[in-house]
Order: C-alpha cells, then structure tokens, then sequence
C-alpha cells in the first residue's frame, strides 16, 4: 500500500514535469500510478479520468484528489493534490513577482506584444476541436452559439449560463429525453 | 476587503469550471478582468500566456498568477501578492476538492446516471461557447494594438494569430513552441527594429 511520502513524491513528479495543462499528466499519471506502483488498475484509472472530467474544477486536481483519498483516506487525498500542484504554483509565482518587477521593460513589452496575438488563437483552436468531440448537429448546434453570444454580447456571466446550461440538461434528460425514445 | 473578494471569487471559478483549462481562462477572464476590474485585459493574456509555458495545470497557474496580480495592483506589497496567489489556487481548488470526496464516498455507482450524462454533454456544448466568447472577448486593441496607432503591429498581430490558429487546428503545434516563437518575434520585430 503506499504511504503518504511516496504519493506525495508520485504526484510532485506528475505535477512538476508536465507542460501544457492537465489532460498531458495523463500518460504520465498512467505510467506512474497503474504501471509503476500498480495502486489502480487501467480500467480503474479509466473511470477515475471520466470522473474527474465530470466533476466541476481542475481536472489535475480532481484526479489527485481521488486516487489520493483512495489510497489513503482524506489525509492522502490532501497530499496528492498539494505534491501536485506545490512546484507549479512556486515557479508561476516566481515569474509573476519577476514580470511585474520588469514591467514597463521595453524587452519585455515587446515579447508580450508578439504573443497576445497567439495567445487569442490558442484559446480560440479548442473551440473547434472540441466543436468535433461533442458530436455538434443541426439540432444542438444552437447552444454552444447561444451561450457565446449571451456572454460576448449581453455581457452575461458565464456562471448564470452554466448554471442554466446545467438546469435545463436536467430538465431536458428526466423529463423531456425518455418521451422522445418511447414514442 | 480584497483577500475576501478574491476567496469568494475563486471558489466560484472552480465550483463553475467544467470543461477544462481553457473553460477555466473564459471564467477568470470574467470575473477578474470584466466584473472585478483588477486587470486590464492586456496583463490577462500575459498571464494566460505565462501560465501556458510553465508546467502544472493551467487553471491552477492562472489563478495564482492572478491572484498576485490582482493583490499588487490593488496596492499591496507583493509578500500580500504571494498571500493573494496562495489564496486564489486555494480557493480555486477547495470546493471541487470537497465535492471529489463526498462524491468518492457516497455516490460513485450513480455516474453512468442518463440524466446526469444528459447534463455533462449539454455542459459541454455550453462550454464551446463560453471559451469561444472568451477568445472574442480578447480580440481588442490591447492584444492586436490599432490600425490607426500602428499599422505594423496591427498587421503582424493578425498575421500570429492566423499563424497560430492554423498551426494549432492543421499541424498540431505543441502551445508552448507558438509561444516562444511569437515571443522571439515580437521581442526582435518590436524591440530591435522599432
């Protein structure tokens, strides 16, 4: 069984040595939990990713959160997550305290001006991608573009439409789904 | 009282966030830049940009960075800015964290629930949307500069950002190597010759 000490390590490496977000820990995470040390089964590890996708917050987090309490109760859920995330959170803050030393630089001002543009296209690619992944048609089409359009034009909160995309995907499932496919 | 603010803030962000980083960026965005005024929408994309070469999840690196930014320009010295940035991956994490557990605990069998994949695959669509508002909402002067101020900038901006979005979708070039690139562009473009 492991001890705090090795998830703590297990995940501070996980953590630590992967770049681009937390669905690129999960070769990582695979190899270190299910190959490594064997602490879940593949299929295991599969329904933990579907679990943490599904529940709101941070995916990496979400993750140590659970193989974490599952190895060793809450106490291991809380190391998990703290190996996790502790030297991204140190190195980001070093660079934040550092780019705000150095802010007016003119070096650094012109750095920053050639990637804001990217940096709009890197959040404007998934949109695509994902357009591909959530199976978009003619009849659901009209949510994604709706939802765009209240917070871009109206100013809407996107937590005032999530919370309506989630009220009526509940509606829509418990009443309205199951008489479609009877009739 | 900001550290309050910036608790509260945060806890909503991550109790919200269903569909990743980038849903996670469309979120902070909002809140931070928009609602609470504590950037400006240029020092936001800086931040997005930071957080995307550094390891670690995005969402926890954009919320530390904003944390402290949000902290210092408020008026703080930065050590409040690191209690800011400690405070907002906290937050950002705390109630997603309490939910994981007492979803571990009590009710793992209900997940292949219809009613409740019903409602992940209409988040998710709702989500496309969310981060495409997001990236609408950061085409502006202060990420492409004007036309009228500076024609150069103007054009190269938009000439990156195709750039970038074609070798995202077509050739699946790794976020951290665009950045760098535009980086050493900008740096050269911008610094040396202007």
């Amino acid at each position: 069984m492991a001890s705090l000490g090795q998830l703590f390590w297990s995940f501070f490496k996980i953590g630590t040595f992967t770049i681009g977000g937390g669905y690129a820990m999960i070769p990582l995470m695979e190899k270190e939990l299910v190959d490594r040390h064997g602490w879940v089964t593949r299929d295991e590890f599969m329904g933990i990713i579907t679990l943490a996708q599904t529940l709101p917050g941070i995916f990496a987090a979400n993750m140590a959160a659970h193989i974490g309490w599952r190895l060793r109760g809450v106490p291991g859920a809380v190391t998990a997550v703290i190996g996790n995330i502790l030297v991204p959170i140190l190195i980001i803050l070093a660079l934040a305290m550092g780019l705000h030393y150095l802010q007016g630089n003119a070096v650094v001002e012109a750095v920053f001006k050639g990637i804001r543009p990217v940096v709009v296209a890197l959040i404007a690619a998934p949109v695509f991608r994902m357009a591909k992944t959530a199976r978009i048609s003619l009849r659901n089409f009209w949510i994604p573009v709706l939802a765009a359009l209240l917070i871009w034009l109206l100013g809407i909160s996107p937590v005032w439409v999530i919370l309506a995309a989630g009220i009526g995907g509940f509606v829509y499932g418990k009443y309205l789904e199951k008489k479609e496919v009877q009739s | 009282m900001i550290f309050w603010k910036l608790f509260c803030t945060f806890c909503k962000i991550g109790i919200f966030n269903f569909g990743g980083g980038y849903a996670m960026i469309a979120l902070i965005q909002n809140e931070v830049v928009e609602k609470q005024g504590w950037m400006t929408m240029a020092e936001f994309t800086d931040i997005v940009a930071t957080s995307q070469v550094t390891p670690g999840p995005i969402g926890i690196n954009v919320a530390t960075y904003a944390g402290y930014t949000a902290v210092v320009n408020a008026g703080y010295d930065p050590f409040w800015g690191v209690a800011g940035a400690f405070l907002a991956s906290f937050s950002v994490i705390l109630l997603p964290f309490v939910l994981v557990l007492l979803i571990s605990k009590y009710l793992l069998g209900h997940k292949d629930n219809p009613v409740i994949k019903t409602v992940m695959s209409v988040l998710k669509l709702t989500v496309i949307g969310l981060i495409a508002a997001a990236a609408a909402l950061l085409v502006n002067a202060e990420t492409f500069g004007t036309y009228a101020e500076n024609p150069l900038q103007f054009f190269l901006s938009i000439g990156l950002f195709a750039a970038a979005f074609i070798a995202s979708l077509k050739w699946k070039v790794s976020p951290i190597l665009q950045i760098v690139i535009a980086g050493v562009v900008g740096g050269i473009v911008y610094y040396v010759f202007m």
